[in-house]
């Protein structure tokens, strides 16, 4: 892309974990998991005389999210119906907002591989009612599963500020990452409960046209979102080298053959023909409400790193990498908060305990040790009470067993030796018993002195406490050159 | 007089007092129903046995000592309106066999209040009509000339309650199918505010506009049904919470100073010379009885028609787009997906289709602003009409229709003649006001007239005393057709 530069939306549609549906009270269930149509009920089913409530729930998470992205939450909200065919869509046609969405005029900020952070800015976020589910089994055999059907969804729509297949990674991966921080979404994509779709255009450098852009739909992976992007850019390189023209299509995208495929042209383009619903009044979302749920918004990832480079004062390094999920973060949080010291629970965290998730491909909620356990093991090293190398045999026990860092010292027998006289007389007895040695030292072999450490370690059975080992060994070194 | 020829409050008495049984009122009603409405049609289907259960339980009721308004008493509901297992099909072949597993709203307030529920009366298809005569199983008779239309689209309830063959009845009203009919039957028929009624579970024409009336042979009966089924819904996002008051109670008789209103608009060429006569002369009445009449201007008057179908047709063309055979209701048979649907949707009958077609393309893209979007502004300027108009004055007389019943066949070649017997009424639907029927007299055909009183947003109390004065004053009510 030497002479052109990608000018590139995009839309996220994510399903908001409600415990009911979008507009009636019937259970939402994990649609991989449950049988075809067991959470349905007449609402969902589009039946006759079937009238939508509006999820106090989905409007309290769509506010969240908006106000992740900093948009303004709009007291005045409005529900339009989208009409269109489709077997997988009960009523023939979806609720959706249109005109007075819930969020607008937001943005967030990326970081670059550059080190710099850029600004994507969000044009709305709106709530809206998920489809039904169709599989195509053969011999001309479809079956519809309308678990899904009126599951809330809400709608995340940038601008076309992103440059690059990169950026759009990083800007959706943010919005996945607050989607999980404010436990609207699990974010497990490969469930279909986050959805992309890329509206994608390329102009020559320098300039500021919009170019005709092509809308890739039901990306449902950063790799196929990535690829996709990827596979258009050089698509629509090569038709504007080659004097052609873009038409502006809907394009799916094909996961076998890694290429987009026309799904739609203009001509074929849905007239939606969207009208006000009249069978919803517009809701009005009360200032008292948004002040309430914005009082209550979890501490976002770019707080959270502000924070912890700061009043913590971790690398940036440290801090990306625990705000990264919100179960690390909030694990780290609560250590500190336990009375941990902020640099050393970093380090455990990212040195020993994400191995230990990686390796058992489990959460750090999940692990038998909790964020005091944490701590506690931290204070046994700190009052030297075991050194740590112990303390990482120490963790292993405790992820085995459950049991305390304090139980596992005391039944093992682990505590380190603290005690000066004991120490020194270790010391002594070393120094005496090795005679050669005592005389090469003395004779200025000073690299001997790893030889007396280890021996001197070696009596106290690892259990010396090194920092006041090394002092008083040196003390006693230093005593045999002056004698 | 037999028993089907009394009044719901006179049987009421009876049954109080133990002169009757409810399954004594109950057996009339269903071999009066044998005896005449081969001739009439008034039912689609009866609910013989169910029937009689409920009026044994009613019975058992009454027996305990309790007695609310409508316990006991044999009623009908509209073809619309859903009964938990009972087939309800919307007049529509595209229903046929539908059994929805839920009662309305309605229907569980009549269960509740011990109401016995006979059967589903016709309704032209989905109430897209003037007449009956768009219901795909039959058309409905005029009781008092067999060869005349009852009026629609509640025309199968109006004309059970004016032949003796139910005491009360449910109708729908969208744009004047409780008043018309009503008013073509000799009975009252009131359409209360928007949202007076929960719509849950009443099949949809026009969400916006479609409300739950109530006919009786008397101002006393509609207004005992009223006040069993109205109230507040939470599952109907546009139902008001408004408690409901007593309206038999409000029945005084007395209107002494009650500004009545008279639209110079209403009184236009082309009105039946009769029907003129008629409804000046019940404005008299109403003067004799002590009301101030004013003469007022509604100046949207000409407009509302346009309004109405345009509005109507739009959200028709969404709120019918679900009967696509795949979850319910009969399917048609294609080799794929779109002939499946395409012989599916040929169930729609040819009014049907026409309003579909019509309010798709009110809502296209091009046409959006110059039909349906225009209808909306046209609609705010209608419901300020009102306003100014009740500023002035506390209840809007003018005639039901602008002539009485016509004969079948007369006006189904052209769609546009049909909808001009809605003239009167459509406004009414387009506010926020309430309004009733109330008979006022007979023609050279002596087919009976309507007087149509109109009140503001909840004023049903006043609406309904005042058509009860001018009814004490009139003993137009007590003629009964010789069937």
């Amino acid at each position: 892309m030497s002479k052109y530069e990608a000018v590139i939306g995009l839309e996220i549609h994510a399903e908001m974990l409600t415990e009911s549906k979008m507009f009636s009270g019937c259970r939402v269930v994990d649609s991989v998991e449950a049988d075809p149509n067991s959470a349905v009920d007449p609402l969902s089913l589009g039946m006759p005389g079937m009238l939508p409530v509006v999820n106090r729930d989905a409007i309290e998470m769509a506010m969240k999210v908006g106000m992740a992205l900093n948009c303004d939450i709009n007291q005045f909200n409005a529900f339009e119906r989208k009409n269109y065919f489709y077997p997988d869509l009960p009523k023939g046609y979806q609720i959706t907002q249109l005109e007075n969405p819930i969020a607008t005029e937001g943005h967030l900020d990326i970081e670059l591989e550059d080190g710099t952070t850029k600004r994507i800015r969000v044009t709305r976020a709106h709530m809206e009612e998920d489809t039904g589910k169709l599989s195509h089994v053969g011999k001309g055999v479809s079956l519809v599963d309308y678990n899904r059907a009126g599951v809330p969804l809400l709608e995340i729509v940038s601008e076309p500020d992103i440059r690059s297949a990169e950026e759009a990674l990083a800007y959706a991966t943010k919005v996945r990452q607050i989607l999980r921080y404010t436990g609207v979404n699990t974010g497990d994509m490969e469930k279909g409960i986050i959805r992309f779709e890329a509206n994608i255009s390329i102009r020559e450098k320098g300039t500021d046209v919009l170019n005709t852009r092509v809308e890739v739909k039901n990306l449902n992976s950063f790799r196929a979102m990535t690829d996709a992007i990827n596979y258009q850019l050089k698509e629509q390189e090569r038709i504007y080298e080659a004097g052609g023209s873009i038409d502006q299509e809907t394009l799916g995208w094909d996961e076998d053959k890694r290429k987009t495929y026309t799904q739609r042209s203009k001509e074929d383009a849905h007239d939606y023909r969207y009208f006000p619903d009249p069978d919803l009044p517009p809701l009005f979302v009360d200032q008292e409400w948004i002040d309430r749920v914005r009082a209550a918004m979890v501490e976002l990832p770019d707080a959270k790193i502000g924070r912890y480079t700061g009043e913590l004062g971790l690398s940036a390094y440290d801090a990306n990498v625990l705000a990264e999920d919100h179960t690390v973060a909030e694990w780290f949080d609560a250590a500190v908060t336990a009375g941990g010291p902020a640099k050393k629970v970093a380090n455990w965290i990212i040195n020993n305990l994400f191995a230990i998730m990686n390796e058992s491909k489990q959460s750090i909620n999940a692990i038998q040790l909790s964020p005091a356990g944490l701590v506690e093991l931290i204070g046994l090293v700190d009052a030297g009470t075991i050194n740590n190398n112990t303390a990482k045999d120490v963790l292993v026990d405790i992820l085995e067993s459950g049991k305390s860092a304090k139980e596992i010292v005391d039944e093992k027998g682990l505590a380190q030796v603290s005690d000066d006289g004991a120490i020194l007389e270790i010391i002594q007895q070393v120094i005496e018993n090795n005679a050669k040695e005592r005389e090469d030292y003395k004779a200025g072999k000073v690299k001997l002195r790893g030889f007396f450490m280890g021996s001197v370690m070696r009596e106290l059975k690892g259990k010396g406490n090194p920092g006041l080992v090394n002092q008083l060994l040196d003390k006693a070194l230093a005593d045999l050159l002056n004698e | 007089m037999s028993l089907t020829e009394k009044t719901l409050t006179q049987v009421r008495d009876q049954l109080r007092s133990g002169d009757t049984t409810s399954v004594a009122l109950t057996e009339a009603i269903l071999s009066r129903i044998d005896a005449v409405d081969g001739d009439v049609k008034s039912y689609v289907r009866t609910t013989d046995e169910l029937a009689l259960e409920q009026a044994k339980a009613a019975d058992e009721r009454i027996a305990r000592g309790e007695s609310s308004p409508m316990l006991g008493i044999p009623v009908g509901i509209k073809d619309l309106i859903c009964a938990d297992g009972v087939e309800t099909t919307a007049g529509s072949k595209i229903l046929e066999g539908f059994k929805p597993p839920y009662n309305a709203f309605v229907t569980e307030k009549l269960k509740a209040a011990g109401a016995v529920i006979v059967g589903m009366t016709n309704t032209d298809e989905f109430g897209m009509g003037s007449s009956t005569e768009h219901s795909a199983y039959q058309t409905t008779s005029n009781p008092w000339d067999l060869t005349r239309v009852p009026g629609g689209s509640s025309g199968g309830s109006a004309a059970a309650v004016a032949s003796g063959m139910a005491y009360a009845s449910l109708g729908t009203d969208t744009g004047g199918s409780v008043r018309t009919p009503a008013s073509f039957c000799n009975i009252v028929g009131i359409r209360p505010t928007y949202g007076r009624v929960s719509r849950w579970g009443v099949i949809a024409y026009a969400s916006s506009l479609d409300q739950i009336g109530t006919f009786g042979r008397t101002v006393q009966d509609a207004a005992a049904m009223l006040g069993t089924v109205a109230g507040h819904d939470p599952r109907d996002s546009t139902s008001l919470q408004r408690p409901v008051p007593d309206y038999e109670a409000a029945l005084t008789g007395d209107i002494k100073g009650l500004k009545v209103g008279i639209p110079k608009q209403y009184f236009i060429d082309g009105m039946d010379a009769d029907t003129e006569a008629a409804v000046r002369a019940a404005i008299d009445k109403l003067a004799d009885l002590g009301a101030e009449i004013i003469e007022i201007d509604l100046n949207m008057a000409d407009y509302a028609l346009a309004t109405y179908y345009l509005i109507a047709t739009s959200e028709a063309s969404s709120n019918l787009a679900r009967y696509d055979g795949v979850r319910y209701g009969p399917r048609g048979s294609g080799r794929d997906v779109t002939e499946t649907t395409m012989k599916t949707r040929a169930k729609f009958g040819d009014e049907v289709k026409n309003r579909i077609m019509l309010g798709t393309f009110a809502l296209s893209s091009g046409y959006y602003d110059a039909y349906y979007g225009k209808a909306l502004k046209a609609r705010t300027l209608i419901i300020r009409d009102f306003e100014k108009a009740f500023e002035q004055v506390d209840v809007i007389a003018t005639p039901t229709a602008p002539d009485t019943a016509f004969k079948i066949g007369d006006k189904t070649t052209d769609p546009l003649e049909m909808y001009l017997s809605d003239i009167y009424t459509v406004s009414l639907n387009l506010s926020a006001g309430c309004g009733l029927s109330v008979p006022c007299g007979f023609d050279r055909d002596n087919m009976p007239i309507g007087l149509q009183l109109m009140g503001n947003t909840l004023q049903e109390e006043l609406i309904l005393n005042t058509a009860f004065a001018y009814e004490q004053a009139t003993d137009w009510h007590k003629q009964r057709p010789s069937l």
